[in-house]
């Protein structure tokens, strides 16, 4: 069961930029300090990115609109989509409000996603919500997300606005007791060859992109203004629902036994691309051979035909004759092993939970 | 005291809207008015979204932006179609005469739409939350008034929002109200710990009771009989078995894993060569 390739899984291709750079000064000079900006001692946690943006701050309201957003539209093996938006201070992206995409349908075909963003940004900028666009945020299933649409809606953003990100939200993760909440940029190198769109192995290996530096996470941080602070105070006090701590539960091998199927798929597929390579480079190599062969005979018979005292042979355009032949594109394997790479680390983060959990059941056993 | 009415329950993600909003809201604007949306039920009501409306108020007369409201309501109808109009919200403490004109805008959109008040100046210490119908009063035919008529308020939530909330919940502790997102084994630890809290809790009242300082509860009593026999009791020997089998499988798992990775690096190595 293919999971991670859900057969709507539609991009924001129709990205637009915001409404001007003058906009994003004036608002970034206006924005009201009641929703105020942290200590400037919060330093990052990875100081190695060289990247505009070294740390995410959301706030929490934003956290909550994409898990209800989710939870309420999102209940297939649909990806949920939408606009993150906020603003850049410093080397933080801040994300102040988004809002969510509905979902593509087939008997919708002329509904316009740029019309319908446009209105909403719009209308935000009314109520003074931060109207610029500073990324976009989906949900995943199982982690599955490296995947050409997201490659090319993120090249996109990051095309236009630099600072861009897009967070990924894994709901099943969250459900089983830790909000999962990641954002991702393209690293530098891969902008390059997006750009360029040489995806052949020759133009790879000059930039000597593994999948390791394809895309680079930045740290987030949640962070709350006062009023929302008393907010979460009131609601403490009034919410009656007991802890349900999920996050300890040990029967959780459901979710290790998808997880690992669908890493299954994703080295099949790796395999295949590999035979693909290595037929491609046989040929290749093949064809050397030939063209070296063919060269040689070609000598052979001049020198004998001028010992001969005939004119020798024209010389033959050789590539005419040996069309080299196509390099496969080898974007895709770079893309499987990221995602084979994220399915590894996930199923490890998991299997080290799980090692502690049972631990302590076992500490809870040997006392009785 | 009984409430009439159907009881009104709110998502956190509402509330925290409606505080965003406050505090982005114009110059000397006082308050802020917005549309609520959500589902109707036989018995209750559930408040799901909601957005902020411009609104111009003076001494003397209101000014509602209901184009915007209704561009807006038809935006959020595309991505969640079931969401309907179910009435508005207000912040501030009172309600106030421009409270039931807008009231009646609203009861055009929907039928007997609420009202809902948050206070977010904190006049009284604490941020009430309040919901409101309109209800008809005074003599028929003569002076005929509106009387907003409480509501019971409950909060609910889905289980991946209550466990978005626990987060935000431990922001407000630390002194810059951030907080990063931890990650797999520590999370583990935090748990672990907060359920240790909770059963040197216990441990304190049955310390208490036995001592004698506080009289045995039967029901409290009950639910320690329950914990207790929780933990099921199974041989040592069993138990052994199946703990050292799920912990082969983990480790066989994580073996696996790391070799899948090495494994796909050593190939970005040679393909790049």
């Amino acid at each position: 069961m293919k999971g991670d390739a859900p057969k709507a899984e539609k991009c924001i291709t129709k990205f637009f930029p915001p409404f001007s750079g003058v906009d994003q000064h004036r608002l970034m000079s206006s924005r009201k300090e009641s929703t105020s900006t942290s200590v400037a001692a919060m330093a990052s946690t990875s100081g190695t990115l060289d990247s505009p943006v070294k740390q995410i701050q959301i706030e929490g309201l934003v956290v909550l609109k994409i898990i209800k957003h989710y939870q309420e539209e999102g209940q297939g093996s649909e990806v949920v989509q939408g606009v993150l938006l906020g603003l850049v201070v410093d080397d933080r992206l801040e994300i102040t409000n988004c809002f969510p995409f509905p979902q593509h349908t087939e008997d919708d075909a002329d509904f316009d996603e740029v019309q319908y963003q446009m209105e909403m940004m719009r209308s935000l900028r009314h109520v003074n919500i931060d109207h610029l666009h500073v990324g976009w945020y989906q949900s995943t299933y199982y982690g599955s997300f490296v995947s050409r649409a997201l490659l090319d809606s993120q090249f996109s953003y990051q095309h236009a606005i630099e600072e861009s990100v897009v967070l990924i939200y894994d709901p099943i993760k969250t459900a089983q007791g830790s909000l999962s909440l990641k954002a991702y940029r393209l690293t530098p190198k891969l902008m390059e060859i997006c750009k360029e769109k040489d995806f052949t192995p020759e133009g790879l290996k000059k930039a000597s992109i593994g999948f390791e530096n394809m895309f680079e996470e930045v740290p987030i941080v949640i962070k709350n203004s006062h009023l929302i602070s008393v907010l979460m105070w009131e609601l403490e006090d009034k919410s009656t629902a007991a802890d349900k701590h999920e996050l300890l539960n040990l029967s959780s091998s459901n979710h290790l036994e998808k997880s690992l199927q669908l890493l299954m798929d994703r080295v099949d597929d790796l395999n295949q691309e590999i035979v693909k390579y290595n037929t491609y480079s046989r040929n290749l190599s093949k064809q050397q051979q030939q063209k070296h062969q063919y060269i040689q005979r070609r000598q052979q018979e001049n020198a004998q035909r001028q010992s001969r005292g005939e004119p020798p042979l024209p010389e033959e355009d050789i590539t005419k004759l040996f069309k080299p032949p196509q390099a496969p594109p080898r974007m895709d394997t770079l893309l499987i092993a990221g995602q084979i790479n994220n399915y590894c680390q996930n199923v490890k983060e998991f299997t080290s939970q799980n090692l502690g959990k049972l631990f302590m059941a076992e500490a809870l056993q040997g006392h009785n | 005291m009984s409430v009439f009415g159907p009881v009104v329950k709110i998502h956190p993600v509402v509330l925290a809207s409606i505080s965003d909003s406050y505090e982005r809201r114009n110059e000397g604007a006082s308050r802020v008015i917005g549309t609520l949306l959500g589902t109707i039920d036989k018995h209750s009501i559930e408040v799901t979204n909601c957005f902020s409306v411009p609104h111009n108020e003076s001494e003397d007369e209101v000014a509602v932006d209901m184009e915007f409201a209704k561009n807006m309501y038809e935006l959020h109808k595309r991505v969640s179609p079931t969401e309907v109009i179910i009435g508005w919200y207000a912040t501030g403490f009172d309600i106030t005469e421009h409270s039931v004109l807008i009231h009646e805008y609203y009861s055009r959109e929907a039928t007997n739409p609420i009202h809902l008040t948050v206070d977010t100046a904190l006049q009284s210490g604490k941020m009430n939350i309040r919901a409101y119908v309109s209800a008809q009063m005074g003599v028929p035919g003569k002076t005929v008034g509106v009387m907003f008529t409480p509501l019971t308020v409950k909060y609910i939530h889905y289980d991946t929002e209550r466990i978005g909330m626990d987060l935000l919940q431990r922001t407000r502790l630390a002194t810059t109200r951030t907080k990063g997102l931890t990650s797999d084994l520590s999370q583990v630890g935090g748990a672990a710990a907060r359920i240790q809290d909770m059963l040197t809790t216990v441990l304190a009242y049955i310390e208490d009771v036995l001592s004698g300082k506080v009289t045995a509860d039967n029901s409290v009593g009950r639910f320690l009989m329950d914990l207790v026999n929780k933990v099921p009791t199974i041989s040592a020997e069993d138990f052994e078995n199946m703990l050292n089998s799920n912990i082969n499988d983990l480790l066989m798992v994580t073996y696996l894993s790391n070799l899948t990775q090495a494994q796909i690096a050593l190939n970005e190595k040679l393909v790049l060569l």
